[in-house]
């Protein structure tokens, strides 16, 4: 009987039906999914904080409003998120729970500091970009609440990557001073902005099973040359230069050659090494502590209103 | 003592409420998506920040979700199949002369 759910299940994915919520999906599936969602749904909430870190410090008013909107946007990806995990059975609480305790991962990206405001312009091109190659594909997700979530997500990152551009262009073209601090933030977000993708192909076991279940569209590695192969074009616009001296043309396989990723770091930033990983965790715990009383005293508020009316009613 | 604080934790977190937005004058409510919200007003203020930050809206609907009831997807066959059969519900089910107008 099992058996027969299971090969349903799977037609349906390989004719891209939509699996929805109330759908029977194998426990595997739903297990994975709730990993990828949460996952996800934490990158945006913990993603708020390095560029949160320079609201109050924009140089001008347009590019507050800007940060803002930006920042403001991905608090709402996080919660498209979270709804759609909380479909396949995982309570918001519990979600908080796994962040909070260390046990769930988000993207080790946002473990890195913010030093200067070329950083928000770094951000913008490199992080949202490979954000959106990882996210396009998943419009299509099989599952089919992520799926309508990524797709107002991919709506709005558009704007991202194209104000952080802006901000490097800007800089760029600026005084030898503001081209300086645009090259450093190249430099140091250049390679963990790579490793967005996750480890290698050969080192990614799920992958195959994920991309039966159509989960994921595309190899880590694929996406990852994508955004490479752009954003060697990209750069020559901004006058900047990768931090990549193996960067070349390989006429053969129609891309770019590009050097050694230091998986070491990788791994240390994921294993909760990473520069700020201690300090965002410790943001993230005191915010929701903090804002209990304000959870509390909403909750007696609507309880004492419901109270009320019913009296009236009686 | 960690039972209680399960419990009580688990108790804490605010009621979800399935979103409908109304994109323009004339439209359809139609669903976003959710969210939690301590009550009916916190969550069209929510559903106002996190659904239409840019101008997906003119009306928001807020339900909680424990209201909705859903048709099993094991019964599609049994409610939806029997419609199949019933080609001539629809007007190209008709072959009428050509030389026929206004019809
Ligand atoms: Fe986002
Ligand atoms: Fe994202
Ligand atoms: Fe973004």
């Amino acid at each position: 009987m099992e058996r027969n759910f299971e090969e349903v299940f799977q037609d349906k994915i390989d004719k891209e039906i939509k699996i929805e919520p109330k759908d029977w999906m194998p426990e595997k599936y739903r297990q994975t999914l709730i990993r990828q969602i949460s996952q996800h749904a934490h990158s945006e909430i913990v993603g708020m904080l390095p560029e949160g870190n320079w609201i109050t410090r924009a140089p001008n008013l347009r590019r507050k409003a800007i940060l803002l909107a930006k920042v403001q946007d991905e608090a709402g990806h996080g919660l498209y998120l979270y709804s759609a995990a909380e479909t396949l059975g995982i309570s918001r609480d519990e979600m908080y729970n796994q962040l909070h305790s260390g046990k769930a991962k988000y993207s080790s990206i946002f473990n890195y500091p913010t030093l200067t405001w070329a950083d928000m312009g770094a951000i913008g091109w490199l992080v949202d970009g490979a954000a959106i190659m990882n996210q396009v594909p998943l419009c299509r997700s099989s599952f089919g609440p992520y799926a309508r979530a990524m797709v107002r997500v991919c709506k709005e990152e558009s704007f991202h990557q194209r104000q952080g551009f802006e901000i490097l262009l800007t800089l760029s073209n600026g005084t030898e001073a503001q081209h300086r601090m645009a090259q450093d933030a190249l430099n140091r977000w250049w390679w963990p902005s790579v490793m967005m993708f996750g480890p290698k192909d050969d080192e990614s076991p799920n992958t195959i099973q994920s991309m039966r279940w159509k989960i994921k569209r595309f190899t880590n590695d694929e996406l990852r040359q994508k955004f490479i192969d752009i954003c060697t074009e990209q750069v020559k616009i901004l006058g900047l230069t990768i931090p990549d001296k193996d960067l070349k043309w390989n006429e053969v396989t129609g891309h770019y050659d590009f050097g050694t990723i230091d998986w070491d770091e990788f791994w240390q930033v994921v294993q909760g090494n990473g520069p700020c990983n201690k300090e965002r965790l410790e943001t993230r715990k005191k915010a929701w502590e903090e804002g209990a009383w304000v959870r509390e005293a909403a909750t007696a508020y609507a309880e004492k209103r419901k109270n009320r009316a019913a009296t009236k009613a009686a | 003592m960690d039972q209680y604080e399960i419990n009580k934790t688990a108790s804490a977190e605010w009621p979800l409420w399935e979103i409908f937005i109304r994109s323009k004058q004339g439209l359809d409510h139609k669903h976003v998506g959710s969210l939690h919200a301590a009550d009916e007003q916190m969550a069209i203020e929510n559903a106002r920040d996190v659904y239409t930050r840019r101008m997906e809206g003119v009306s928001i609907w807020v339900v909680e979700s424990k209201f909705i009831h859903a048709s099993n997807p094991g019964d599609a066959a049994a409610l939806y199949d029997p419609a199949n059969d019933k080609a001539y519900r629809h007007p190209t089910f008709y072959n009428l002369p050509d030389e026929l107008k206004h019809m």
